[in-house]
């Protein structure tokens, strides 16, 4: 199940502008990662070149190593397909597939992957809403459209969808951003339960988030718009907010700037 | 920006909430309202009025025909007594025009596709400008073409057809002549609506949000698992608009029609053979030659092909409007 992921050197391009630049870090199994830092600092884009979405940007490309495990997610013969279907992903904005049912959209990823049973599809979505805390909300709809539900249930229904296939690695991108203060907490929630299976990575701009939900906090800056953003600290995330090494990690966390 | 501000700072005028209530702003409302108003009801008069002349015209024709005017296998409003039907016109024209979307919607959606998600941009923007440039090219240009070089080009497969699936009835050519069929008809309409229908489809696919396809992509979906389940779904109702955009043109497409088809009063399953006709092409052939009363004819038929386009649509609207619920347009 859950793997370590082990960054280095890492830089990533939007054409031929340096976004991030020569990062190096590791991510534990079965914990959580919170990325912070300001707007434009590239925590999103390297959080993106953890399971190759980068590069579907056009332009987007991707220097150095990333080992999920021992192997590398950008070796000669590896397939960015398959790289995604092992580490999920959740997105700032809920996007279930409009056309699609609660069950269905659940079970889309699954499809993907070969065929099941209709019961086994069944016991795995059930699995699935159960463990993103969503079950009891939909078991009475699950052939209704997954875009009549409400922001923070399609939020949660998104987790459901990345959780079902299983994944190492869950990388969540911003995901209360868009919600409500409620529905927030039941993702925080739900965060603090998945960690149990999964290694999870999450970028917020929420630093009490960060400080909730996270075991360990890596922070990122940028010394001027359009210059590259660059790590500039990981710790315990205790350690980041009480006492951290950098001065401009203290200076962002105590609101100085960003 | 708020510490700049003085705290004594006056509060603002009332005027500027009076501005908006000014008579020259609502003056500019007015005539707005007026003329939009005026333009809708216009539209509506003028399609009354066209619908009332054609029923009026029509049911002159259709009160004195002796023939059946839905069976009649003929066409003779000068003859003695007056004759006409439309049964082969119908045939026809829904023939072509079904044979025209079974090639041309296929094609079109792969051709929109292809432009939108798996081109380099490079070739995207010069293959999109292609396409776009077939819908300029005048009918008649097309008919003259389809006389000259598809209908000989023709003869070699449409033997093939006959030779390997003739036993299918509908590819069974039975009298010699020139490929002046609805088929060779049905394949000059698919290329006429191409463009259309791929350009529609193409803005509906480059409009998939980007959100809906990521979800796919970080699903592990190839790039065909994304069209699929992100690009394909979303796109469904602009696809089925774009094929109605198309199939209109088809069932009312006149010269090239005309020019290809070798016309005939007859109705045959078997699409290879020459002859049959369609109603755009009969009111074409015929209007010039007519007395008052044959042009009144051409009007009841002209009002059929109105009504059966008028059906196509609302079939169109009720098969999108039923699963509004699922649409991506209220994501």
């Amino acid at each position: 199940m859950a793997k370590r992921i082990d960054v280095s050197g890492l830089s990533a391009y939007y054409g031929s502008h340096l976004a991030i630049e020569d990062i190096s870090m590791t991510v534990e199994p079965r914990s959580v990662t919170a990325f912070i830092g300001p707007s434009g600092c590239g925590k999103s884009t390297f959080l993106r070149t953890l399971n190759r979405m980068h590069e579907v940007t056009p332009g987007g490309r991707v220097e150095g190593k990333v080992l999920l495990d021992d192997e590398n997610l950008y070796g000669a013969n590896v397939d960015p397909v398959t790289v995604r279907r092992t580490v999920g992903m959740v997105f700032q904005r809920p996007n279930p597939f409009p056309t699609m049912s609660i069950f269905d959209n659940v079970a889309a990823g699954l499809r993907l992957n070969g065929s099941y049973k209709k019961s086994e599809l069944s016991d795995i979505v059930e699995k699935s809403l159960r463990g993103a805390n969503l079950w009891n909300e939909v078991k009475d709809r699950l052939n209704k459209p997954g875009s009549g539900l409400s922001g923070g249930q399609q939020q949660r229904l998104c987790i459901a969808r990345a959780i079902a296939v299983e994944p190492e690695v869950l990388l969540m991108d911003e995901p209360c951003s868009a919600l409500d203060p409620i529905s927030t907490l039941a993702i925080e929630d739900l965060i603090g339960e998945l960690k149990e299976r999964f290694t999870i990575v999450i970028v917020t701009h929420n630093m009490q988030q960060a400080a909730r939900v996270s075991d360990r906090t890596a922070f990122f800056n940028l010394a001027a718009v359009g210059k590259p953003g660059k790590l500039i600290e990981i710790d315990e995330t205790e350690r980041i907010f009480s006492n951290p090494s950098v001065q401009a990690t203290e200076d962002y966390i105590s609101g100085r700037f960003g | 920006m708020a510490s700049t501000t003085p705290i004594d700072k006056p509060p603002a005028p009332p005027v500027a909430l009076k501005r908006a209530g000014t008579k020259s702003g609502r003056a500019g409302d007015k005539v707005f309202l007026g003329l939009s108003k005026g333009s809708g009801i216009l539209l509506l008069v003028l399609m009354a009025s066209i619908a009332v002349f054609l029923t009026y015209r029509a049911s002159l024709a259709v009160s004195r025909n002796e023939g059946n005017f839905f069976t009649t296998f003929d066409w003779n409003p000068a003859g003695d007594p007056p004759v006409f039907g439309i049964a082969v016109l119908l045939f026809g024209t829904i023939v072509s025009s079904v044979i025209a979307m079974a090639i041309a919607v296929p094609v079109a959606v792969g051709i929109a596709l292809f432009i939108s998600h798996y081109a380099p941009r490079k070739l995207a923007a010069p293959l999109a400008y292609v396409v776009d440039l077939l819908a300029a090219v005048p009918s008649i240009v097309y008919g003259i073409w389809g006389a000259l070089v598809l209908v000989p080009y023709l003869e070699g497969p449409n033997l093939w057809l006959d030779q390997f699936f003739g036993w299918t009835y509908l590819f069974e050519k039975t009298e010699v002549g020139v490929a002046r069929s609805l088929f060779t008809v049905g394949i000059l309409l698919a290329i006429m609506i191409l463009p259309i229908v791929t350009s529609v489809s193409r803005e509906v696919f480059l409009q998939v949000p980007r959100m809906n396809e990521e979800a796919a992509l970080a699903l592990g979906a190839t790039r065909w698992e994304v069209i699929r389940l992100s690009v394909l779904p979303f796109g469904r109702s602009g696809v089925i608009s774009a094929s109605m955009l198309g199939l209109g043109r088809a069932l009312g497409e006149t010269m090239a029609v005309a020019t290809v088809l070798s016309p005939s009063f007859i109705i045959s399953g078997h699409l290879l053979n020459p002859g049959g006709g369609t109603f755009a092409q009969n009111i074409a052939a015929k209007f010039d030659e007519a007395n008052e009363f044959g042009r009144d004819a051409l009007i009841a038929s002209g009002l059929v092909l109105f009504v059966l386009t008028l059906l196509v649509n609302g079939a169109a609207r009720l098969i999108i409007a039923r699963r509004k619920e699922y649409s991506g347009a209220n994501a």
